[in-house]
């Protein structure tokens, strides 16, 4: 069973179609191991009758063509599961269960694969570290008492605890890269526009991506190449032609033209990371890449306009919570104050901050000064990457500016806990594509990421250039398995 | 600039979110600090740049109002916090 869950996705597909494992043997290795995890709080919500259920109907007459066959897999609590609580990690939505399937998750069960269950998240997708759940702190594998990263904190930890051999979750700031740097797994956020957020319970929708975190790079061109696809019900949906991502991967990069932009070297960054971007460059040359110094000049104001933006939409967005149709609901003496209260009770700190800042940035008399100052502060910030593209093919940076820290140790200081974005913000605020790779390790033994930038909708080309480097570099986590009871 | 209490409670109000006074002023400690942090966009010229409204930068398309989905009145009361089956159900609002 212990070589089950140390299968990536594509070895295991692989035994499946051989007919050496059964859909049922891998779906139970997975559930014994969730049921001795339970102290990292990765799960909101589990489905794992119903999916022993369909693993034991793949084995009688499943189809083995499928990219997914009878694998198991369980998602970020924010994507809508018909008939599947979904919480989004917040009180509100504590009770919902929806009528409807998100067009990401629903290409996953069209493929063959089985809903193991909802992973942990913050509140909303709003924050960086998983503490803003209602549902509790998620732990990470990789030290006691140590954030997995966030927002999508159960999925990165529930991949890296070897508790589901792949998963998805959502990027609006850096919510899928930056837990993927935490953790030592991989975290890809595909162009805005790739795939549908029809079904994913909104947070920002002009920065809003889902994308795949797995244990290496072929499985998130795998992944990719199940959830990526036009969607009529998504309006921001784009029709581009989209590759075969797994098929084509390909680790030759000789020639490729690699930006290094000067404004990601901050100040009081670590020395570990410093050195970590620089092997990062030194392996590159190595592959046959050149190296090409570029300058993003607008890269520090992207954080400040990416706490107006995200907010304002975030404001809008949850506008829709009102203790009426569906969620929680607090009795009020009358209309208003039931509104108040239920929302009032129902959502976390995190989240009622970041609506105040969105209503006051919005607010008649601030509209110009904030919003509108910030959406041209995004077109500096996309300028600045299209400007480097035309001598580039793709940007390295470091994933995030710190290794994971403690549980705790920034839930007093908003901004400290900001600060964890910088590196992935300015992806989102451009709708560009960008992968975390693990690409080495800190003093204290946890993990740290690369970032890789691309052209937007040249997914194909950052998967290569990651897929070379994770060859030579070689990374592995080497869990303990601490945490299992 | 800063963001008084009063101002506080208003956008509490805007926000639909009933707050206490021990609330705002945390809210005042905490919203201030973002927006210094915010701020810094003030040292930024954007008097010749256009806003950046949509990524995709293309218009929406428009679709025929159609009806796709039928009969499902059961499966939206579902959800609906009050026990009532036939209306989603609110405080009485007319005298």
């Amino acid at each position: 069973m212990s070589d089950i869950i140390n299968l990536t996705l594509s070895a295991l597909i692989n035994k499946i179609k051989k007919k050496e494992l059964s859909s049922q043997e891998i779906t139970k290795a997975y559930i014994a191991r969730a049921e001795k995890s339970k102290d990292l709080n990765t799960y909101i919500t589990t489905d794992f009758e119903n999916a022993i259920e369909k693993a034991k109907k793949f084995d009688e007459k499943g189809n083995f063509d499928y990219k997914l066959p009878g694998v198991p897999l369980a998602v970020k609590d924010l994507f809508c599961t018909n008939n599947l609580k979904t919480t989004a990690g917040s009180k509100i939505l504590s009770n919902f269960i929806p009528s409807y399937e998100s067009t990401v998750t629903q290409h996953l069960w069209d493929e063959g694969a089985i809903l193991l269950g909802k992973l942990n998240c913050d509140e909303f997708a709003m924050g960086s570290s998983n503490e803003t759940s209602f549902f509790g702190n998620v732990e990470s594998p990789v030290g006691k008492k140590i954030v997995p990263g966030g927002s999508s904190g159960g999925s990165a930890s529930a991949l890296a605890a070897k508790l589901t051999p792949a998963t998805i979750g959502t990027d609006t700031g850096g919510s899928i890269r930056q837990p993927a740097s935490f953790t030592g797994t991989v975290g890809l956020k595909p162009t805005y526009g790739s795939c549908s957020r029809y079904g994913i319970v909104a947070f920002a929708s002009s920065l809003d991506q889902a994308g795949p975190m797995t244990q290496d790079v072929s499985d998130a061109a795998l992944i990719l190449d199940v959830i990526s696809k036009y969607d009529n019900k998504d309006s921001t949906s784009v029709n581009f032609k989209r590759g075969d991502y797994f098929k084509s991967l390909s680790s030759n990069i000789k020639g490729k033209k690699i930006g290094i932009p000067k404004e990601y070297r901050v100040d009081g960054m670590p020395k570990e990371i410093e050195s970590l971007w620089q092997d990062g460059i030194t392996l590159l040359k190595k592959l046959g890449a050149k190296i090409i110094d570029i300058s993003l000049p607008h890269t520090k104001y992207a954080l400040p306009a990416y706490y107006i933006v995200a907010p304002a939409e975030a404001s809008s967005n949850l506008a829709r919570y009102d203790g009426v149709k569906y969620g929680y609901r607090s009795e009020g003496e009358n209309l208003i104050s039931m509104y108040e209260n239920t929302r009032s009770e129902g959502f976390g700190d995190e989240v009622k901050r970041r609506i105040m800042i969105g209503t006051y940035v919005l607010s008649s008399g601030y509209y110009d000064a904030y919003y509108l100052k910030a959406q041209k502060i995004r077109r500096l910030i996309k300028n600045d990457f299209d400007d480097a593209y035309k001598s580039v093919d793709a940007i390295l940076t470091p994933s995030t500016p710190s290794s994971a820290f403690k549980i705790g140790d920034k839930t007093d200081d908003p901004v400290s806990m900001y600060l964890n974005d910088i590196f992935t913000v300015p992806v989102n605020l451009s709708g560009l594509p960008a992968i975390s790779i693990p690409a080495g390790k800190d003093k204290n033994n946890y993990p740290l990421g690369l970032q890789l930038i691309g052209k937007a909708f040249e997914e194909q080309n950052l998967l290569d250039i990651s897929y070379s480097m994770e060859k030579e570099l070689n990374f592995k986590n080497n869990l303990q398995d601490w945490w299992i009871k | 600039m800063s963001i008084d209490l009063k101002t506080i409670k208003h956008i509490a109000k805007l926000s639909r979110i009933s707050i206490d006074d021990k609330k705002a002023k945390e809210l005042e400690k905490d919203l201030n600090s973002i927006f210094q942090f915010i701020e810094a966009l003030n040292k930024v010229d954007t008097k010749k740049v256009d806003p950046l409204t949509s990524i995709a930068e293309t218009s929406l398309k428009l679709r025929g109002d159609e009806v796709k989905t039928k009969n499902i009145r059961e499966q939206i009361l579902k959800n609906s916090p009050d026990e009532n089956k036939d209306f989603f159900v609110v405080p009485k609002v007319v005298e």
